[in-house]
């Protein structure tokens, strides 16, 4: 009984917007220093992203940009709650902020593709 | 430090935020198309006021939420607590500051 709790939606929604927000937190260290590149030029830039057309900075890039959107989506849940009168139902909510987040991994996949 | 304080700054921050992140994402859904060069990533940032402006903003922000969201949950998952909590916060916060200021004056190239 007492992990309950940690199947509701609710839970879910509190855990994926923590764990991304970390995520993000961690990375964006490296995101700054990899654009800080550019201090030495433009072909040191050019160096720094001829490393990321690896499949797994790819793959780290696509994972990055659906947690950016995931954490955006799950921070306007936590807003809205705190701050609007209104309710809307929990797991609509969470339904909408993940299938956000997916669409836009989705759509940087395919743009990058291209 | 005031935890009511970091609370309202918590949330001023993400309100500021979301539209920034929103712009963000569209910026890297439309600049990734067909692969992503130095030359036209500096072609558009270089000299512009506006996108230097908007990181500038961005980086600010994301330093103060950054930290603050770290801060809570450093108190929360871990032993951290008092003095080396605040020190580890304001630290994370420093260290996003200096690192994206020096990112977007790489990019947009204000000496």
């Amino acid at each position: 009984m007492r992990a309950a709790h940690r199947h509701h939606p609710g839970y879910l929604a509190f855990l994926a917007h923590r764990l991304s927000g970390l995520a993000l937190a961690l990375f964006l260290p490296f995101h700054f220093l990899f654009l800080g590149t550019a201090i030495e030029g433009e072909a040191a830039l050019e160096g720094a992203l001829a490393w990321t057309a690896n499949p797994l900075a790819k793959l780290a890039e696509w994972g990055l940009v659906t947690l950016l959107a995931l954490h955006l989506a799950l921070g306007l849940r936590v807003l809205a709650i705190e701050f609007l009168p209104w309710r809307g139902p929990l797991r609509l909510w969470v339904g909408l902020g993940g299938g956000a987040a997916l669409a836009t991994g989705l759509l940087f996949l395919a743009a990058s593709a291209r | 430090m005031n935890g009511g304080l970091l609370f309202l700054l918590q949330r001023a921050t993400a309100l500021l935020l979301a539209p920034l992140v929103v712009v963000h994402l569209g910026l890297i859904l439309y600049a990734t198309q067909g692969g992503l060069s130095a030359a036209e990533i500096l072609a558009r940032t270089r000299g512009s006021l506006l996108w230097g402006g908007f990181y500038g903003l961005f980086v600010l922000a994301v330093a103060v939420h950054g930290a603050i969201g770290l801060r809570a949950i450093l108190g929360e998952w871990t032993r951290l607590r008092g003095r080396t909590l605040e020190a580890v916060t304001l630290a994370v916060a420093f260290l996003l500051l200096a690192l994206g200021f020096r990112a977007v004056r790489a990019v947009v190239g204000v000496p």
